[in-house]
């Protein structure tokens, strides 16, 4: 080796450390600044309350209408997302088995929905309220988010169900059971765990995302009562608040912001812990 | 103890399945058609170049010029994709080439942890560190006055937004790379470095080129984080420190609105029909590349 070759070396692999620490530095800094704000200004009124009157100018309230709006509408998006999504999966992978071509056009036209934008979501999911003549409801948001997440609840399912090896299939089979059995109770028994984390990984995008609501569910101080009322959701929260000029709002937004980083979180980390827990009720090969 | 008997029960199954599966596979389609109806008013009445290349804005007396906002979008992507390509790929290649496993085992959940923040959270963590950083010290520094708020911040909080794609897709492709390759070169006499500048980069080109393409088509459809740390001022930026507006900014801001000014509706479902095709068309090209590289 020369000498410049060594200089090379050293340079490159010290570059990379930086790159590395850079990407862990900044994650660092986005936690602290989050935490850092957020909890001095969070409180217990503000989790219990709605918003009073006069909230926007810094008089008292709270933001649980968007806890529990957001809530109430990432729930009901995951679970039609999961309706629809889980019977699309395991048929990919129980009756398409046999057909790569036809699969490969399905994942491919799924990674394509994946990479769409949600504001487009957004903006089809308005132009479709305003063609079925829905005001900004519960029910235009839950639908509008539901498309959004079903890509991603598809193939996360898809990539644990195409896991599970030919060999229990056939080994059902030849016990008699007909392909939809084999579906429903052999495949999504052997998935279990990657299954829920697909499902609690939609719900975090779904929870998290603004850009897709901003038109469809609207935004009211009350708490949501009922699919056809307006619902308020954490993220236009935060963004409602922070773009006030009043100090103390834009303290509550930090708060809000806090709440909402911590409720992805725990949904994420439940994920992990649950992944490992029904590892048990998996056969082995 | 149930209410069909099997072949009943399979039936349904199989008619659920099915449904569900038109449903999907028709949805990328009734999104482009959807949009292009609603954009139909405004395509009759505008040719696609003028309302590409007008620069003027100006909905209330019907000029619909959305220049400004495609070269602000272009310019915050393409500057983020500066900031963050080398990053991650200097970061992949160091994780998969000379750590132990177990540091890959620490970056899965960093990586997880920054893809599940939500673009709400990054705008507001923008404001409150990158917007200020640029106007106290950076600004200053360069010897420009700004307010901050400006194409740099917004690229910056962009480009830490799609690292964990980027490199989720990085480390998957170096992976996926035979150690067979790297030994066989090892042998010969290369150094670590020379092996992945001759032999690795080249092998994982394509993988790289769609992991990049995926970034960008994310960045280019990013919304609430860039509205709320780009200024929205439409105008053409001339430097990094100006503020500028981008085409997702544009349809966010204007939602409540446009149903009070004729043809603004149709306008920005033209926005949202952009935004739609670009995605499409950098997803579908970067599909190939991945293809390739899996061939070979």
């Amino acid at each position: 080796m020369t000498r410049t070759q060594k200089i090379e070396e050293k340079f490159f692999k010290l570059l990379m450390i930086v790159a590395t620490f850079f990407i862990f530095a900044v994650l660092a800094i986005i936690i602290y600044s989050i935490f850092e704000k957020g909890l001095k200004s969070i409180s217990w009124e503000m989790l219990t309350q709605i918003p009073h009157g006069g909230y926007y100018y810094g008089k008292g309230g709270g933001i649980l209408n968007a806890i529990l709006g957001s809530l109430s509408l990432a729930f009901g998006a995951t679970v039609l997302a999961f309706i629809i999504g889980l019977p699309v999966a395991l048929y990919l992978n129980v009756f398409l088995i046999r057909h790569k071509k036809v699969i490969d056009v399905i994942r491919f036209l799924l990674d394509l929905v994946w990479g769409i934008p949600s504001i487009v979501y957004g903006a089809f999911g308005f132009s479709l309220m305003i063609f079925f003549g829905l005001q900004t409801s519960l029910l235009a948001g839950i639908l509008t988010v539901t498309l959004f997440i079903l890509p991603i609840m598809i193939r996360s399912m898809d990539e644990i169900l195409r896991t599970v090896p030919i060999g229990l299939q056939e080994a059902a089979y030849s016990l008699g059971s007909n392909k939809s059995e084999i579906a429903f109770k052999i495949f999504t028994r052997q998935s279990i765990s990657g299954i829920i984390t697909a499902v609690l990984l939609s719900f975090g995008r779904g929870i998290g995302d603004a850009a897709a609501v901003l038109f469809t569910a609207g935004y009211t101080d009350h708490l949501p009562n009922g699919l056809l009322e307006p619902v308020a959701t954490l993220p236009l929260s935060i963004f409602f608040q922070l773009s006030s000029p009043v100090a103390e709002v834009q303290n509550r937004a930090y708060a809000s912001a806090l709440v909402l980083t911590l409720i992805i979180l725990i949904v994420s980390l439940f994920s992990r812990g649950i992944g490992k827990r029904y590892h048990k009720t998996k056969i082995n090969f | 103890m149930y209410l069909l008997n099997r072949e009943q029960r399979h039936a349904v199954n199989y008619t659920w399945m099915i449904v569900s599966l038109l449903m999907v596979a028709f949805l990328p389609f009734l999104l482009f058609f959807g949009l292009y109806l609603k954009s139909v008013l405004i395509l009759h009445d505008y040719s696609l170049t003028d309302l590409i290349f007008s620069r003027i804005w100006k909905p209330s007396s019907g000029k619909f010029g959305f220049y400004p906002f495609i070269v602000g979008s272009v310019w915050v992507t393409l500057v983020a994709m500066l900031i963050t390509a080398p990053v991650c790929l200097l970061t992949s290649i160091y994780v998969t080439q000379y750590t132990k496993k177990f540091f890959l085992r620490i970056m899965h959940p960093a990586i997880d942890i920054l893809a599940g923040i939500p673009s709400v959270v990054y705008g507001l963590w923008g404001i409150l560190v990158i917007v200020p950083f640029i106007s106290r010290y950076l600004g200053p520094w360069m010897g420009v006055k700004t307010m901050g708020y400006s194409i740099l911040a917004a690229s910056f909080v962009l480009s830490i937004m799609i690292i964990p794609f980027i490199l989720n897709i990085l480390i998957e492709v170096f992976r996926s790379i035979p150690m067979e390759l790297k030994e066989a070169t090892l042998s010969l006499g290369a150094t670590e470095w020379q092996t992945i500048k001759h032999v690795l980069i080249k092998k994982a080109l394509p993988g790289i080129i769609a992991a990049f393409g995926f970034g960008l088509a994310r960045a280019f459809g990013e919304t609430m984080a860039v509205l709320m740390v780009v200024g929205n001022v439409v105008r053409l930026p001339k430097s990094l420190f100006d503020p500028g507006y981008t085409l997702p900014a544009l349809i966010a801001n204007n939602y409540g609105e446009m149903l009070s000014i004729p043809k603004y509706d149709s306008a920005l479902m033209f926005a949202a029909l952009l935004l739609l095709a670009v995605s499409l068309f950098f997803n579908l090209v970067m599909h190939f590349f991945i293809v390739r590289f899996n061939k070979y």
